[in-house]
């Protein structure tokens, strides 16, 4: 499949640029000399200008068993107009790392270290009210369950309004207008009648087709989009994925996709990073990881997926739990259920965390694994049965 | 939503006909004996009994005597004391023969006392209660939230009518600190009635509010996780406007459901308050009524309390509506 998102996405950052808005805006947010020399040291796999950097970022929390990692060391970074897919397991960090990007995390509770920029502006240290501004502006989120994420007593077209008017200071007519053009531009039929309803009176699909527009009607520069198909009918996912394509080659944001689901990935991710037990295990573009992943985990993965024509095979699900945050194994995280941890000479699996490292030397696709002849395991083993 | 109301209506009134039929079964079939109360036991010759039966209707049968009391309701009717006629007006609830009034003429009096205090109670768990309970909420397990939690808990072990008497002793006569009660009606000198009732309200309402803070801080808690919030926060609005428009028009719902309950608690609270500061409300009428065996009077207080505690939900089920669109469906 080929993705003409890149050549679309540089287009339409030219294009904003042009734009008075875009340039103000731009202005605004503007990268200072001193966080440019940074930024040069951030990576992306398709070597442009990231427009959220995210380096060495750790999130951590204090329960009553103990202080719990939820994210370590976790780096990415995201051009706009391109769609980055953050992969894992249930509490692997991916959901955690991308609140941390909203500063939507419980700041009481949470210590956060590492760096989250903005184009070029750095997020963590700012205050709550700085984070308001940028809340729902140059960031937004689409969440899971857009039965349980839109408020069930305020009309669909009351919580556009309110979003819109929370960043501009418009009269309730011109946010209102606004509002019927977002719907009208999310495939809602009919948006006049469509405003004034509540969330109960629409369907599972059109309801995230509303939290989409809710989320973009803002013109935001980023938009992180946790799961937004999970709860979704299968038939309607596939809707909803080409709706985000779509938008985003309209809007030229830049797209971070969580997702545990690597269909959608294959369907919408420009890069893929893989995380497991709050770490990073493989990131690259999504045609090196799809297609040629190295790490045990990335395999379990794509060997996890159920395919048509293997109906009559056992579902072949990676064995074993992650582990708890709380008391991670020692050397690799994922060592107690990898498949592969004979293959490495010594204790090496169990007593050393390997680093992430380009599967090739160098070059842009890394990934975390002790595993010397990845690329020869992966293509004589694991490739076959992916069928 | 019209519907709704028109449906909410209707049960309404038939659960005030249901009452009204209870009541009337209460003091008349049950083995009661009102004209001989009013003849009282001495000089109660037999021929002044069965002349109190007769002025009163109670030598018809019972559908009869019902009947003329419905009627009486809606139409009137007369009564007769002493060879003397007694025009007892729309809507008649009886005539109290050891007042020589009607019943709806002492209600009339004492009805707005009553109603000004438990209004001032509403006004006053619903701000002051849910406002507190909605601070604790937002900051749930700080040493303010758990403060706020165990002296409700404290204040709320003790009984009511001890606080009561306790604010009354202390607070207005001891030390004059807050006006004594007294009732003035609103149309004659509002400052008089608000003043005369203050300490009441806040006695009532005051040692309520504790309760109203803890079901708030509960509601609000649970509202404040829900994942519009999140989705509110999201989107970039403050955490006052999170809190206390998202959070607290979820969080009223079950707060509202509880105030609907909790108007008949307030009604016998207002006995307790009444009697302590001295109001001549429905709850001294009643507590009156009771020593010296006035039923018609003790009747009429009861049907006209249900009358109000089922306008009262009617009420609390259409704000219902007004908050939660979904109510309106089923």
């Amino acid at each position: 499949m080929t993705n003409p998102a890149n050549d679309d996405a540089k287009e339409v950052q030219d294009s904003m640029v042009e734009t008075p808005a875009g340039d103000t805006a731009a202005a605004k947010r503007g990268p200072s000399v001193a966080t440019r020399e940074r930024r040069q040291g951030s990576i992306n796999p398709s070597g442009e200008t990231p427009y959220l950097v995210v380096e060495d970022l750790a999130v951590k929390f204090p329960t009553a068993d103990g202080m719990v990692s939820a994210v370590n060391g976790l780096s990415y970074s995201v051009p706009l107009g391109r769609t980055l897919a953050i992969v894992g397991e249930s509490g692997s960090g991916k959901s955690v790392s991308s609140m941390a990007v909203m500063g939507l995390h419980d700041r009481k509770r949470t210590r956060i270290t590492g760096s989250i920029r903005l184009g070029g502006d750095e997020i963590i240290g700012l205050s709550e009210n700085d984070l308001m501004k940028i809340r729902g502006d140059a960031v937004s989120m689409v969440f899971q369950d857009p039965q349980s994420s839109l408020h069930p007593l305020y009309t669909i077209g009351n919580q556009l309004v309110e979003g819109y008017r929370v960043h501009h200071k418009v009269s309730k007519d011109v946010a209102k207008k606004r509002a019927l053009e977002m719907l009208d531009l999310v495939g809602i039929p009919n948006p006049q009648r469509r405003f004034s309803q509540y969330p109960h009176e629409f369907s599972g699909g059109m309801r995230q087709r509303a939290m989409i527009a809710m989320s973009l009607i803002n013109d935001p520069k980023l938009v992180i989009a946790d799961e937004p198909t999970t709860a979704l009918d299968v038939t309607v996912q596939a809707q909803i994925l080409d709706l985000l394509n779509n938008l985003q080659k309209e809007f030229g944001s830049a797209i971070v996709l969580i997702t545990h689901d690597l269909g959608v990935v294959a369907e919408m991710a420009d890069d893929v990073l893989v995380m497991y037990a709050g770490r990073c295990v493989e990131y690259g573009t999504a045609e090196d990881v799809l297609a040629n992943p190295r790490m045990p985990y990335t395999w379990g993965l794509l060997e996890s997926i159920p395919t048509v024509s293997s109906a009559n095979e056992k579902l072949r699900p990676i064995k074993g739990l992650p582990p708890s945050l709380l008391n991670l194994p020692d050397g690799c995280s994922f060592n107690p259920r990898c498949p592969y941890k004979d293959r490495v000479k010594g204790e090496l699996c169990t007593t050393q965390l390997p680093d992430l490292l380009p599967v090739d030397g160098a070059g842009a696709h890394t990934s975390r694994c002790h595993l010397r002849d990845k690329a020869s395991i992966y293509e004589a083993e694991v490739a076959p049965r992916l069928g | 939503m019209l519907y709704f109301v028109a449906r909410r209506l209707v049960s309404a009134l038939s659960v005030v006909l249901v009452t009204l039929i209870v009541t009337f079964a209460l003091f008349f079939v049950a083995p009661t004996d009102p004209a001989g109360a009013i003849c009282g036991d001495r000089n109660c010759t037999q021929e002044r009994y069965n002349d109190i039966k007769e002025n009163l209707h109670l030598d018809q049968p019972l559908v009869q005597q019902f009947a003329g009391y419905t009627a009486g309701i809606f139409a009137g009717r007369t009564f007769e004391t002493a060879g003397v006629k007694q025009k007892c007006s729309v809507p008649c609830l009886g005539f109290s023969f050891k007042n020589d009034r009607p019943v709806t003429q002492m209600l009339k009096e004492r009805l707005p006392v009553t109603v000004s205090l438990v209004a001032g109670y509403a006004v006053i768990v619903l701000t002051i209660g849910v406002f507190v309970g909605s601070m604790a909420a937002k900051r749930r397990g700080t040493l303010g939230d758990r403060a706020l939690m165990s002296s409700t808990l404290i204040l709320s072990s003790v009984p009511y009518y001890i606080v009561a008497l306790m604010i009354s002793l202390y607070l207005t006569i001891l030390y004059q600190i807050l006006p004594r009660g007294g009732y003035t009606p609103i149309t004659q000198n509002p400052v008089a009635w608000f003043t005369g009732l203050l300490t009441p309200w806040l006695v009532l309402g005051l040692y309520s509010c504790t309760q109203y803070a803890r079901y708030s801080r509960g509601s609000m808690v649970e509202a404040l996780s829900e994942d519009y919030i999140r989705t509110a926060r999201a989107k970039g609005l403050s955490d006052r406007v999170v809190t206390y428009k998202h959070g607290l028009r979820s969080g009223m719902i079950p707060v509202i459901t509880i105030f609907g309950l909790d108007i008949a608690g307030s009604l016998s609270g207002a006995i307790f308050t009444e009697r302590i500061f001295d109001l001549q409300g429905l709850g001294n009428l009643v507590l009156d009524s009771l020593s010296n065996y006035d039923l018609p009077v003790i009747m009429g207080t009861v049907l006209v309390s249900s009358v109000i505690l089922v306008a009262m939900n009617f009420l609390v089920d259409i704000a219902y509506s007004l908050i939660d669109p979904r109510v309106r469906l089923s």
